[in-house]
């Protein structure tokens, strides 16, 4: 497989279908490979894997703790597990039997939760998942890894295949993703990545939500803001030394996630400044503790201050 | 099978339970349905499982799942039995940083298999195990024991329905009917009716006992089962063996003193 021929078919596709083929892969690859689901094998872009690997898959319905129990029993008994489901049903839904299997026991499973953030805003907030990084961060055991784009999911999968500890892979955005990372770079769950450089404001941003943050950034540089972004991709374990380091020679680090600003990208970046001498403002751009009326991805990400142009503004007033 | 080796299994759990509720002093232990299921998991672990101090972590070892983790203390006086812990281990119950908590916490070098206490979960859990049996063709067996007020927990369910969407016939769900759980009887608590009745429109293979009477387990558990999963609904008695105990929910976790434990004694 050229992956750099990918890039483009795959950010059309969207991370879900884009999971589904490289599913196919990891089965070859793996052949004690597992893939889990509860009934939801058609959003997740599994059903030529399904047909084609159906002893390589387990449905078990709609019944989400189950899910994890089933996963978590296959995984100590040597198989390589991959559970799939809508991300508030792969994380909240389940959250103690996570807690118990996972972090506690720290059976090992690879979670993808699909299409969390804002995505499905049409089908209300009991589909959008902005509460999923907080809920799970606290858990011991578990790495959360939020890909910025398909082609940054396909790294992400390989390498939560061979982490220690079970790995929680959240996907954002839908079909026509931006494309974040148009070049082959170096992946590593826990290493953060600069990819745009700069030197008066750091953006950190985590998922396809960097999109806007890149072109936020590209018009600042019109307005004579050198502004860096950088791509937090893993909020757990969080990149200490890349904050500790941004906070030391920047004034003003603006984060901006899908999720609410309690618990999330946010929180991890705050958590690590309050333990640092430094005179670096901190100003979270997210989801900001309240449901808000539904709506198209567009419509939200306005209203929570997370387009383009609410970038800049956040940038420009605290600048 | 030697009825009486099975009796004398039995009647060593229950001391040690009772020793071990002793020695915990004023921690505290779940007694009532430690001594309610003693009968089934002395029958499981004396007659029934293929497990093997020597080979402990044989892949082909009978796996088994205590769901209803407070009732540890029948499971670790059976491991002391099977030597898998020394019964001196017994006297670390509950204490700091010990291994042997008032809920079971995984460690297969000592034979135990998962961490169980959060009810509602073990299940899934065999599921898992029981399927990659399947998947990988291997021979061994799964045995889950459940509590009854633990069938309250919706979790349950879920995993009784994929254990025979997946035709676990290779699994073995043993519920512990005592008909009590933390605060009250089921039946005012909520009231879990005809629980055979339950496990048989999901499609298990069902069976309903005595679950005191050594043979009877031991029937029930050693015939094959029919290409579904197996319900074993363990009619028991809370406390059972302990005449004190016996029906009291008071005893469903509690302090035995010095001189409880001297009269006691003589019952076993």
């Amino acid at each position: 497989m050229n992956i750099e021929n990918n890039i483009k078919l795959w950010s059309n596709l969207g991370m879900r279908a884009t999971f589904g083929l490289i599913a196919m892969e990891l089965a070859k690859k793996y052949p004690d490979l597992m893939i889990t689901t509860s009934d939801v094998s058609t959003s997740a872009g599994l059903d030529r894997y399904k047909n084609k690997y159906p002893d390589k898959f387990i449905d078990v319905g709609i019944a989400e703790q189950n899910l994890i129990g089933v996963s978590a029993g296959l995984s100590s008994e040597g198989f390589k597990v991959i559970s799939t489901t809508f991300s508030p049903f792969q994380t909240l839904r389940c959250c103690e039997q996570i807690k118990v299997h996972l972090g506690y026991m720290k059976h090992k499973i690879c979670m993808v939760g699909l299409a969390s953030g804002l995505v499905l805003g049409n089908l209300g907030f009991t589909h959008c998942s902005i509460e999923d990084i907080g809920s799970l961060r606290s858990i011991p055991n578990i790495s959360i890894v939020v890909p910025s784009d398909p082609f940054e999911l396909f790294k992400a999968l390989n390498a939560a295949i061979e982490h220690k500890n079970s790995v929680y892979i959240r996907l954002t955005a839908g079909a026509n993703s931006k494309i974040i990372n148009a070049k082959n770079y170096e992946f590593k769950i826990g290493k953060a990545v600069e990819i745009l450089p700069g030197k008066d404001v750091v953006i950190i941003g985590c998922g396809n939500i960097l999109g806007n943050c890149l072109e936020a950034a590209s018009i600042l540089r019109e307005k004579k803001i050198q502004c860096s972004v950088v791509n937090m991709h893993t909020i757990k374990p969080i990149d200490k030394e890349i904050i500790t380091d941004i906070a030391k020679e920047n004034k003003l680090i603006v984060t901006v996630e899908e999720h609410n600003v309690i618990g999330g990208l946010g929180s991890s970046v705050a958590e690590i400044l309050s333990g640092e001498r430094n005179n670096c403002k901190l100003v979270r751009v997210g989801i900001n503790d309240f449901y808000s009326s539904g709506g198209s991805y567009e419509y939200l990400k306005d209203i929570y201050g997370l387009s383009v142009e609410k970038i800049i503004q956040t940038v420009l007033s605290n600048f | 099978m030697k009825i009486n080796k099975l009796k004398n299994f039995a009647k060593n759990i229950r001391k040690n339970i009772i020793f071990t509720a002793f020695k915990a002093g004023s921690k505290s232990a779940h007694i009532g349905g430690a001594l309610s299921a003693a009968d089934i998991i002395a029958v499981l672990y004396s007659g029934i499982m293929k497990i093997k101090k020597t080979k402990i972590l044989d892949e082909n070892r009978d796996r088994f799942i205590l769901s209803k983790g407070h009732a540890c203390l029948a499971l670790y006086s059976a491991l002391v039995e099977k030597k898998f812990l020394k019964k001196k281990d017994l006297e670390t119950f509950e204490s700091d940083g010990s291994n042997l908590l008032g809920h079971p916490i995984i460690n297969k070098l000592s034979g135990i298999e998962f961490s169980t206490g959060s009810l509602g979960m073990g299940l899934a859990l065999g599921v898992g195990v029981a399927l990659a049996a399947k998947k990988k063709q291997k021979n061994y067996k799964t045995y889950v024991v459940l509590g009854d007020g633990e069938c309250n927990e919706g979790s349950i369910w879920e995993s009784v329905l994929s254990a025979s969407h997946f035709k676990l016939d290779n699994m073995t769900i043993i519920v512990d009917r005592n008909n009590f759980q933390q605060t009250g009887k089921n039946s005012s608590i909520m009231d879990l009716k005809n629980l055979k009745n339950k496990f048989k429109s999901f499609g298990c293979e069902t069976v309903e006992i005595d679950g005191h009477d050594i043979k009877k387990i031991y029937k029930s558990l050693i015939n094959k089962n029919l290409n579904k999963p197996k319900v074993i609904v363990a009619n028991t008695i809370k406390g059972k063996g302990i005449k004190l105990f016996e029906n009291d929910n008071n005893w469903h976790h509690s302090i035995i003193t010095k001189s409880i434990y001297k009269n006691i004694l003589k019952e076993l």
